[in-house]
């Protein structure tokens, strides 16, 4: 059952992840991502979601986050939501869950950095999320939504993939894409049972301890636990990649953007292609495990790629990975909260610019 | 090892493995305290314990109970977390007073703030033990460590945490407590003896603790410990520090019984 409504991206990712039957919501406030746990505090208690069940403002973001922590330990469906900042913050207990491979969703609703840095759109914390962050080797599966109506869709895909791997999933949004307001068809969301009977803290009835650790201080049983992280990460990159892409059949030239920014290169795309140029548009969904396969298939056809990112380049360095020297890639970028304009985008296309240029 | 292990008697809260604390540490003690509350109390099947970081980080191979991990201080929002998704089991941490009242002050205090039920036993020793001998939120005025090599001077560091009174003047604690777990010596008309009085009644608070916090209330017991190691004394030295010196700063008793447990 589907059901028209107008809201903003923030709140559908609230509802979103309520109708995946979120248990348990730990909150701290920051500009721009208050609406999920303003809308989820509204929510509390409301007899249509009976499994949200606890809702509870922290005192700090590495607060929230160890609480996330705690309720996930316990098997259940844990989330908070931030924006960089207090992403920053988040860092720690984001090590420490990956290492404990728990399993809970995070979402990152980017601001302006570094430092304070201002509370409108930006892409800039694309490495805190997809090549670490925290300490040690890890990594987070990194979803980027475009639009409110993957808002609503992503929070049910990120517990599926959070519960299936044992390890922390993050959304990344962005100011936009978290106070744009649209007019959707909320998605119907089939929420999943998981089974954490082999690992969840209950208490140890009729059973052996279950021990939620990080720590291996014999340098050979450390290393098989790195070890076997790094294959579960392995099997995630093999299996869990996803992308959009559009009109690339052809294309000689690839613009390559993920969340809000791929919507305005959408428009630049289907502009081009009205004129004639054989240009496509590669979106990774998935920032982490990154597409590089299908961009180093698109450089066999594709001489030039221009990837528009709202940072000062940090995608852009994935894309060359992918591209492994066999096309010209070209960096555009937009800092502080200005969205590239369709024809800025034109022109950037059209100069051949060498080097990178951040309007 | 096995013949002490014996005399004591097996408890099904605790595994087979002997503990990596230094000789005359009292963790010893409280570990062996904890697991008889936990029998005595039938909780052993319900109980989790939160592991810290610092001497008590191992903890997850003595104790045969489930165990979470946790970041360095956060472990009463670790606790917090658990315990609001699954209100039934009993959750405990045992931290040092590095971790509880400098790194992690805040989730300590948090958790008594909100009257969180649950327990948090925090080793009082004046010192970071397991980094080797640094100044603690708790290390005494003058006291030689190793980042205060000329003595700890208050002009500087500011004074020493008192955590009991700290805690017991938050509204939502409901049980705080401050107890000994160093033995202390008696001169008797045969010679010398070694008195457990501070023994019995740490066991005593920590059944109460956990008392408390089935009742819904957040408890709090201080256990003022010795590190010999660290503070370079022999240790029956160290012991007699605690009972002479470390409770003249920090007074034993208790601070807080908003249920009247000790009364029950």
């Amino acid at each position: 059952m589907t059901e028209r409504v107008y809201m903003k991206g923030n709140e559908a990712l609230a509802y979103g992840a309520l109708k995946a039957k979120l248990n348990a919501y730990f909150a701290y406030p920051i500009t721009p991502s208050t609406e999920i746990p303003e809308t989820l505090a509204k929510e509390f208690g409301s007899q249509e979601y009976p499994d949200f069940k606890v809702f509870l403002q922290a005192a700090s973001e590495l607060e929230a986050m160890s609480m996330v922590m705690g309720a996930a330990a316990g098997g259940v469906r844990a989330m908070t939501a931030t924006s960089s900042p207090g992403f920053s913050l988040k860092q720690e207990a984001l090590s420490y869950a990956a290492g404990m491979e728990l399993p809970f969703l995070v979402v990152n609703i980017n601001r302006g950095g570094p430092g304070l840095g201002n509370i409108a759109p930006e892409q800039g914390d694309y490495f805190q999320m997809t090549k670490g962050g925290g300490h040690g080797s890890y990594r987070l599966i990194v979803l980027a939504p475009n639009s409110v109506q993957e808002m609503a869709s992503f929070p049910k895909i990120a517990f599926d993939l959070a519960f299936k791997y044992r390890n922390p999933v993050c959304i990344a949004g962005d100011a936009f894409t978290g106070q744009l307001k649209e007019d959707i068809m909320f998605p119907y969301i089939e929420p999943t049972a998981y089974d954490v009977s082999s690992w969840a803290v209950t208490g140890a009835k009729g059973r052996e301890p279950h021990i939620i650790n990080s720590m291996n201080l014999d340098p050979e049983a450390h290393t098989k636990h790195a070890t076997r992280l790094d294959q579960k990460y392995g099997i995630v990159q093999r299996s869990e990649i996803r992308y959009e892409s559009y009109l690339t059949g052809d294309a000689e030239i690839v613009v390559a953007a993920f969340g809000i920014t791929s919507r305005i290169c959408k428009s630049t795309v289907n502009r081009l292609r009205r004129e004639g140029s054989r240009i496509g548009l590669f979106r990774p969904i998935t920032l982490w495990p990154f597409p590089y396969d299908e961009v180093r298939k698109l450089a066999e056809h594709a001489n030039r790629f221009l990837v528009v990112e709202l940072n000062t380049g940090q995608m852009v360095e994935d894309v060359r990975l992918g591209v492994e020297g066999k096309a010209r890639v070209e960096f555009f970028g937009k800092v502080g909260g200005i969205l590239p304009r369709e024809r800025e985008i034109e022109e950037r296309l059209h100069s051949f610019a060498e080097e990178a240029v951040i309007a | 090892m096995e013949r002490y292990r014996k005399k004591l008697g097996k408890l099904e809260a605790l595994t087979e493995k002997p503990t990596h604390y230094c000789q005359g540490c009292e963790h010893g003690e409280l570990t062996r305290l904890i697991a008889n509350a936990i029998e005595n109390l039938g909780i052993r099947e319900r109980t989790v314990m939160i592991d810290s970081v610092g001497c008590s980080v191992l903890a997850f191979e003595y104790f045969n109970i489930d165990h979470i991990q946790s970041p360095h201080g956060r472990a009463p929002a670790i606790a917090t977390g658990l315990k609001r998704v699954r209100p039934e089991l009993v959750v405990y941490t045992v931290q040092g007073d590095g971790d509880a009242l400098a790194i992690g002050l805040l989730e300590l205090m948090y958790a008594a703030i909100r009257g969180q039920a649950i327990t948090v036993f925090l080793v009082n020793n004046a010192i970071y033990g397991m980094t080797g001998g640094q100044m603690a939120p708790t290390t005494l005025e003058g006291q030689i460590t190793t980042t205060t090599p000329y003595g700890r001077d208050v002009g500087f560091t500011g004074a020493p945490i008192d955590a009991s009174r700290l805690i017991s003047t938050i509204d939502g604690s409901a049980y705080v407590k401050r107890v000994s777990l160093a033995i202390s010596e008696l001169e008797t008309a045969r010679g010398k003896a070694y008195s457990i009085k501070n023994i019995l009644e740490a066991k005593q608070a920590i059944e109460n603790a956990f008392k408390v916090q089935m009742m819904g209330g957040f408890s709090f017991v201080e256990c003022l410990s010795s590190c010999w190691v660290n503070w370079k004394l022999p240790i029956m030295e160290a012991k007699r520090f605690v009972n002479e010196r470390l409770v003249k700063q920090y007074p034993l008793g208790t601070y807080k019984d908003n249920f009247g447990i000790e009364k029950k």
